[in-house]
């Protein structure tokens, strides 16, 4: 009960979190049959770098200013990716007529 | 201290249950950044999926102010919440709403299902176990500086050029972004 109540302040609840956010990214990533699901499970990969880089920069780092400024990094690289995929499927969308992964097959058309 | 100060009725007598609130935010947290990835993954319309994303990121910023970092909290709430998912919606309303059926025999798309089940239920077991039994060093006493003085301090001095490169993808993914996106339009 004791370490039930104190489980915020310990890191491995984090980190399985962070494992499961990975494991459930990936999971998505290859199941997906759309450019948007896939999009968003990479956006969820991304959430579990970021949780992890935290939990370990809370329990771990002697410095915990670096942690936080990676995780500054991710979020702005991924608005960055999220900038340029989302234009890509617009893209694909006009010239294909469709963001569903198995048809966007041909390179030229 | 003088006797005419009153102390705050909760400092002297816990009101009852008191101890669980924290316990219980934390645990709501956790639930909802769980909940919100399986509907993310899961949904068959994508527009839960991205709704499924923005309740992940809700209680993601939830547990980055339990790991003593509210700014960042912040910055997930505006960026993920408030621009990502927005972003994917404009998309999701610009292009198809849905996912396909699946095509392929039934065996096959099982087959395909269960190999990325263990696959990625290996990779969290491994991870997790590591989590939580590996052996990871502690600290002895955490006088560290957690103020958001320093972050910015930071920034500007020691990762200064990080942030400029940063700065500079980000200009360039927009224009990027730009120029991809109106290359095919036929009336432009």
């Amino acid at each position: 009960m004791k370490t039930l109540l104190e489980l915020h302040n310990q890191p491995a609840p984090y980190l399985v979190l962070a494992a499961f956010l990975l494991a459930i990214g990936l999971f998505g990533l290859v199941r997906r049959r759309t450019l948007v699901g896939m999009l968003i499970s990479g956006e969820i990969l991304f959430a579990a770098a970021s949780l992890n880089f935290l939990a370990v920069n809370r329990f771990f780092a002697p410095d915990p200013a670096v942690g936080q400024i990676f995780v500054l990094f991710i979020m702005g690289l991924a608005a960055a990716e999220v900038a340029i995929a989302l234009s890509i499927v617009i893209a694909v969308y006009r010239n294909y007529g469709s963001i569903k992964s198995r048809e966007l097959s041909d390179l030229k058309r | 201290m003088s006797s005419s100060v009153l102390l705050p009725l909760a400092e002297v007598t816990p009101l009852p249950g008191s101890t669980y609130i924290i316990p219980a935010l934390f645990l709501f947290f956790f639930a909802t950044t769980v909940a919100g990835a399986l509907v993310a993954v899961a949904a068959q319309r994508i527009i839960r999926g991205v709704c499924g994303l923005a309740v992940c990121c809700l209680g993601l910023a939830g547990l980055y102010y339990f790991l003593n970092s509210p700014f960042l909290a912040l910055m997930e709430l505006l960026i993920y919440v408030g621009a990502v998912c927005v972003t994917i919606i404009f998309a999701v309303m610009l292009a198809e709403p849905d996912e396909p059926a699946p095509t392929g025999s039934l065996p096959r798309r099982l087959c395909g299902a269960a190999a990325t089940v263990v696959v990625a239920g290996a990779i969290f077991w491994s991870l997790a176990r590591l989590g939580v039994f590996g052996r990871w060093p502690t600290l002895a006493l955490d006088t560290r500086d957690w103020s958001v003085q320093k972050i910015g301090v930071e920034l500007l001095t020691t990762y200064s050029f990080a942030f400029e490169a940063i700065s500079l993808v980000l200009l360039v993914a927009i224009l990027g972004a730009l120029a991809i996106a109106r290359s095919g339009r036929h009336n432009a």
